[in-house]
């Protein structure tokens, strides 16, 4: 008997007991949806996390000088927290001995945060922003451009001058329906002018980047932040890829003789690359994506234990049927291959079935959540894989038995 | 000799159940030419269920010899026999035996199937076996829109399809009332009129009477073989 004459017989078989072959299909199915559904949100937020770590926060080729790193995502034992405490702090002067270390065309800037209460005439409150104090370079690595306005330039930098940029967030709080540029923003009381608004950051792991004020770091801004107590980081990005780990070895060789690290010392601080802040990201995404295999595999195993007792059922039901075609000249092998078909077609089905929810939740997930969930084309492969192997699998042990039924048996038998 | 469709010699048939051994046949021997009508009686417990399956290459012989249309089968593996029941041998049972679910097309087309046959090819033999046997505007339909009649022809056609060395008809008439029976016997006669070699396994006279040969069965061996009024016809 040919294939495509078993699929159509296993078919046939499935259409006329339609909801029998729904219940049947139904654990394959839930897995492979699973399945697709777990692995194109995990690919989505995989995406969307690698854009906002080496696009918004810290920019391409770049990486942070910090005391220590700044996401951390998984476990920090108490230990380990508590030797980052006893760390020495990264100070402004850090900061000036890497610029002088740095090789040409490397950009370099001072970067200190902190989330304060601004002012304006216009509202009444307004809430925190976070309050950023840096030299100029910054806008270029981040790559922050302006809507409307100017960035500062490197002079008002060097004279302290009290101006801001702000998010446009911040614009929406503090200037409703004010043209904000020109106008007077107090921090602590003193005052800043406004002269740019950046573009529309969006948000980034649930951090507003567009309720942000950036003032120049030589501006009073650096003492609201506390630059001199403690610098948040300096932000070094290199000319391109391949010299970055050039530059930061040399950055590296500042910061340990400063910190008179002998050799065999571990660094006191820390390079805060994309990828070593992908790394807490990758360590999720391992335990993500070993979820996402191994509770469709729990179901499938279940799924195929089911499509096993069906199977069973099936040829205790159709033992005549067995007969009648033995007695007509169906071989072992035939008989065989006309469960295996039938089992295999069912679990495949069913699996296409899970490939079409899993393709369908993925769209329904990439519309209501910022997720930009992808379906990968290996997981829908391996599904279907899964779908027929399960199959093929489960339905050994029966088509086996119906296979080896004495003819002359199952010819009597009553059903 | 030479045309000696079936050759049967000291054919012995032993079942093992738990401790006891039961000679089902012992040690029969009969020949069949091509083109005979011939049936098989006995009461039960005779051996003929047991003769009708090894004839039918359902079962094989403890010891002895079966020559089918020239072949040894009596010591042939599982798929082999497959293959014999497939080209050799068409049954007609005494419940039918057609799948419920498939058209009476479709079940004629099974031993085709079986065969290996295209499918093109398939439908126009299993159709023409249809008409042959008179039910070309039935084909559609499945066995339980048919009558026991109708039921009993689609199971010749799709016994003679594949062209098989002989019929072998089970109680054929065991489910049909009389009328039936005799329309049933007179497409057996028809058959045999055009060459068809028959074996029917019956208990009932009558139907034994439409044959040309009534060999009977007792105790497991052949206990009378004559030739009935209808060969002297």
């Amino acid at each position: 008997m040919r294939f495509i004459e078993a699929i159509r017989l296993a078919l046939t078989q499935i259409r006329a007991q339609l909801l029998k072959s729904f219940f049947t299909l139904l654990g394959v199915t839930i897995s492979v949806t699973f399945l697709i559904a777990l692995v194109s949100i995990v690919e989505g937020m995989s995406a969307y996390v690698e854009d906002a770590f080496a696009g918004k926060f810290l920019g391409v080729n770049t990486f942070n000088v910090r005391r220590f790193p700044d996401f951390n995502v998984g476990n920090v034992t108490e230990a380990e927290w508590r030797s980052w405490q006893r760390r020495p702090k990264i100070r402004i002067d850090d900061g000036y001995a890497i610029r002088d270390a740095l090789p040409p065309g490397t950009r370099w800037a001072l970067h200190d945060i902190n989330w304060l209460t601004p002012s304006t005439r216009y509202v009444n409150g307004g809430g925190q922003v976070l309050a950023n104090a840096v030299t100029t370079q910054y806008f270029k690595i981040k790559n922050l451009t302006v809507t409307s306005g100017r960035i500062f330039t490197e002079q008002e930098d060097q004279l302290g001058i009290p101006v801001l940029v702000i998010g446009t967030d911040v614009v929406k709080d503090f200037f409703p329906g004010v043209d904000p540029l020109g106008k007077e923003m107090r921090i602590e009381g003193l005052p800043f002018r406004v002269i740019g608004v950046l573009e529309r950051q969006g948000s980034a792991l649930g951090m507003a980047l567009d309720r942000q004020v950036i003032g120049p770091f030589n501006s009073p801004m650096s003492r609201f932040t506390r630059a001199r107590v403690n610098l948040y980081g300096v932000v070094i990005q290199a000319p391109s890829e391949a010299a970055g780990p050039d530059v930061q070895e040399a950055v590296r060789a500042v910061m340990r003789s400063r910190h008179k690290l002998r050799p065999g010392q571990a660094d006191d601080f820390v390079l805060e690359t994309s990828q070593s802040a992908l790394s807490a990201w990758e360590k999720i995404k391992r335990y993500l994506v070993l979820a996402g295999i191994v509770l469709p595999a729990i179901g499938l195993v279940v799924g195929s234990i089911v499509i096993m007792n069906i199977m069973l059922v099936a040829v205790a039901e159709r033992t005549r049927e067995i007969g009648i075609r033995k007695s007509l000249g169906a071989r072992r092998r035939d008989i065989m291959a006309q469960f295996l078909v039938e089992a295999a077609t069912l679990s495949t089905l069913g699996a296409a079935i899970g490939v079409g929810l899993g393709i369908a939740a993925a769209h329904i997930i990439k519309a209501v959540t910022p997720l930009p969930t992808a379906v990968a084309p290996w997981s829908v492969a391996v599904a279907v894989i899964i779908g027929a192997g399960v199959g093929i699998v489960a339905g050994f042990y029966p088509a086996s038995r119906a296979s080896r039924l004495d003819p002359i048996v199952a010819l009597r038998a009553e059903t | 000799m030479s045309d000696g469709i079936i050759r049967i010699r000291d054919l012995a048939r032993r079942y093992v159940m738990g401790q006891e051994t039961v000679q089902a046949l012992r040690g029969v021997s009969l020949e069949i030419r091509r083109n005979e009508y011939v049936a098989i009686m006995g009461p039960s417990g005779s051996g003929k269920s047991t003769m009708m399956n090894v004839l039918g290459c359902l079962d094989t012989p403890t010891s002895g010899e079966y020559w089918l249309n020239g072949h040894e089968v009596s010591r042939l593996s599982d798929d082999a026999l497959a293959r014999v029941r497939n080209k050799e041998i068409g049954f007609v049972f005494q419940t039918f035996n057609l799948l419920p679910r498939a058209s009476a097309l479709s079940n004629v087309e099974l031993p085709l199937v079986y065969a290996g046959m295209r499918t093109r090819e398939r439908r126009e033999r299993a159709a023409a076996a249809l008409e042959r046997v008179g039910l070309a505007n039935r084909m559609d339909h499945r066995p339980n829109e048919l009558s026991g009649g109708q039921r009993q022809r689609v199971a010749i056609a799709r016994a003679l399809v594949n062209q098989p060395s002989i019929l072998l008809a089970d109680e054929p008439t065991g489910n049909l009332d009389s009328v039936t029976s005799e329309e049933i016997m007179r497409t057996f006669a028809e058959l045999h009129g055009q060459g068809q070699t028959v074996v029917m396994v019956t208990h009932e006279p009558d139907i034994a009477a439409h044959a040309a040969r009534v060999v009977v069965l007792r105790d497991g061996r052949v206990e009378s073989d004559r030739s009935t009024e209808r060969a002297a016809a």
